[in-house]
């Protein structure tokens, strides 16, 4: 028998059953088709120094089994109405040898995230969400090695942009939703969301720069652990 | 009566200050083409330096580009407020004086809006600055005009009919010229980079598909290794109307050369004007083409943009001297009295 979330709830309270929810969903993205070669990045002295081998774009960073990296996973519906906290360490992003990494992330609304400048060259942090988000426009210098700012995003955007005018060929996307069930595939396109998704039916969707969005709806009771295959296609 | 003649210092100096305000324009507009104008994300300071004292070691990538052009706006800064200084206390004429104030509050206007567009973080302010760069350059460039010899002392030739229909035939060709260089402002400060990748058709069409699977495939189809703004169909547009406009232009400014040959062509300084008029659109019309063929390569970009301040000054400078002629004719003199005020484009058969 199915039992929906308010149910699943109800019944932790009383006892039925544990109260944390251990539902899991991983899976794997994979790209379909060709994609189009990655362009070379032509830095300029002082990043060139940093850089003894070549660097390239990274539009689809495709692994074993053509799983594609970067790609942004998260529960788009069935978690409305719900609060939650942002757990753990504040997660980074970093600037390292003139390059963004990570190259994606996600974080929650509100949730402090550290920028840093891990180069002994100046960068400044331009973050450029979409003004029809809520999200502001920011720009500050990062001239010294080392030095971290935090920033957060009070409204959900997936995903903004972050760029470096100084070296124009820097940016990365930062996914911004409500809640903590989101995840980045890693280099051959797996991915994992947080164990502790409650139980109830939700649209996932994956999102890929340069594919888009593809999505699927699943239902996961209490304990059960799924795994999803998403397809997303070279364009 | 008495005419003015103004110190041919006062003239020099004015060129130079027209001349340094092209560079910066120049400046500026490599800074755009670069994508570099957030570099800097203080201002006054420069990443908390005293602009001026700004370590010379810093100046890497993007922040070269956009602390030069701050550099370069103050020095233009400071010979403007020395040009409005020196025409205030040497100039009898009344309007040229306040030609010259008008100058000094254009360059500070010119100089807050360029630090408010980096610290308020706002595009449409860098369209302000671009379009307003181009007007104190023509100011600038009417300025030298009038503090030239020839503004005091030189002789009328055409007739008054001839030069006023020449005269509305330059104030069109302006008019679209100054369209056309707003246009492009706004294509520029949207840092899309090239709406349509190709010329003389446009995604393969003569007027490219907008909706909404036409975009997204465009924006699809760029491989760029920098962080441009997606393409949209506002700026699909944009870009269409300013290849119009480039035909228009054309047209009328060959319209205005082909008056000026037929029916002035005794007068040698507007047969002068109206073919470096005609060279300078054509050329326009060729950087164009090459700024889409090269990928909106930043030196061609920016030639694109220095070439069109260029002849916008041309065609100022060539409405002044027709106004100039048609303002001496209307008061029937064969040379080039003063006039009292500055009412010269208000001049009529």
């Amino acid at each position: 028998m199915k039992m929906n979330g308010n149910w699943a709830a109800m019944a932790a309270v009383i006892g039925i059953i544990p109260a944390a929810s251990a539902a899991e969903i991983t899976g794997k993205v994979t790209l379909k088709g060709t994609p189009p070669p990655e362009t070379p990045i032509t830095f300029d002295a002082s990043c060139g120094k940093l850089n003894s081998a070549p660097v390239t774009t990274r539009r689809y960073q495709v692994g074993e089994g053509a799983g594609l990296a970067n790609v942004f996973v998260y529960v788009k519906t069935g978690l409305e109405g719900k609060k939650f906290e942002a757990k753990g360490e504040a997660p980074l992003l970093d600037q390292v040898n003139c390059v963004y990494e990570p190259y994606v992330m996600g974080v929650m609304t509100n949730q402090v995230f550290n920028v840093r400048n891990s180069d002994p060259v100046m960068h400044n942090v331009h973050a450029t969400p979409k003004p029809s988000t809520g999200n502001k426009e920011s720009n500050l210098g990062q001239p010294t090695k080392g030095q971290v700012n935090p920033r957060s995003f009070p409204f959900p955007e997936v995903m903004v942009r972050f760029k470096c005018d100084v070296h124009p060929w820097m940016f990365a996307y930062v996914g911004v939703v409500e809640h903590p069930y989101f995840a980045v595939t890693d280099k051959n396109g797996n991915f994992k969301l947080p164990a502790d998704l409650p139980a109830g039916t939700y649209t996932i969707e994956a999102f890929h720069l340069r594919g888009g969005a593809v999505t699927q709806q699943v239902t996961v009771g209490a304990t059960d652990k799924k795994s999803l295959s998403f397809t997303v296609e070279a364009k | 009566m008495k005419v003015n003649v103004p110190s041919p210092w006062l003239h020099r100096f004015s060129v130079l200050t027209a001349f340094c305000t092209l560079f910066l324009i120049c400046v500026g507009g490599i800074v755009t083409s670069k994508g570099v104008g957030m570099a800097v994300p203080d201002w006054p300071n420069t990443y908390g330096y005293n602009m001026f004292l700004f370590p010379f070691s810093k100046w890497v990538g993007g922040i070269f580009y956009e602390h030069t052009h701050r550099l370069v706006a103050s020095g233009v800064g400071l010979m403007t407020t020395v040009l409005a200084a020196w025409i205030w206390l040497s100039e009898k004429r009344r309007w040229l004086r306040v030609l010259g104030i008008v100058a000094f509050f254009a360059v500070i206007l010119q100089g807050v809006l360029g630090g408010l567009r980096v610290v308020l973080i706002k595009d449409e302010l860098g369209i302000f600055h671009g379009t307003l760069a181009h007007l104190f350059f023509c100011l600038l460039v009417l300025i030298s005009l009038f503090t030239s010899r020839w503004w005091t002392s030189g002789k009328v030739f055409g007739s008054l009919e001839t030069l006023l229909n020449l005269r509305r035939r330059i104030v069109i060709a302006l008019c679209l010229i100054f369209g056309q260089l707003v246009l492009g402002a706004t294509m520029r400060h949207q840092h899309a980079g090239l709406a349509i990748a190709d010329f003389p058709l446009a995604y393969g069409q003569w007027y490219p598909g907008t909706a909404a699977e036409d975009v997204a495939r465009y924006n699809n189809s760029r491989l760029e290794s920098v962080a441009l703004n997606p393409i949209t169909a506002f700026q699909i547009h944009l870009q269409m109307a300013h290849r119009f406009g480039a035909v228009l232009t054309a047209v009328a400014v060959v319209l205005c050369w082909r008056m000026a040959r037929s029916n002035l062509s005794e007068v040698i300084i507007i047969q002068r004007f109206a073919i470096i008029l005609v060279g300078l659109v054509l050329a326009q019309f060729c950087l164009g083409a090459l700024t889409v063929w090269s990928g909106k390569s930043a030196d061609v970009a920016t030639a694109h943009v220095a070439v069109g301040a260029t002849t916008l000054a041309v065609g100022s400078l060539f409405l002044g001297v027709v106004s100039r002629l048609c303002w001496a004719r209307v008061h029937e003199t064969e040379s080039l009295p003063e006039p009292k005020t500055a009412s010269l484009l208000a001049c009529s058969a």
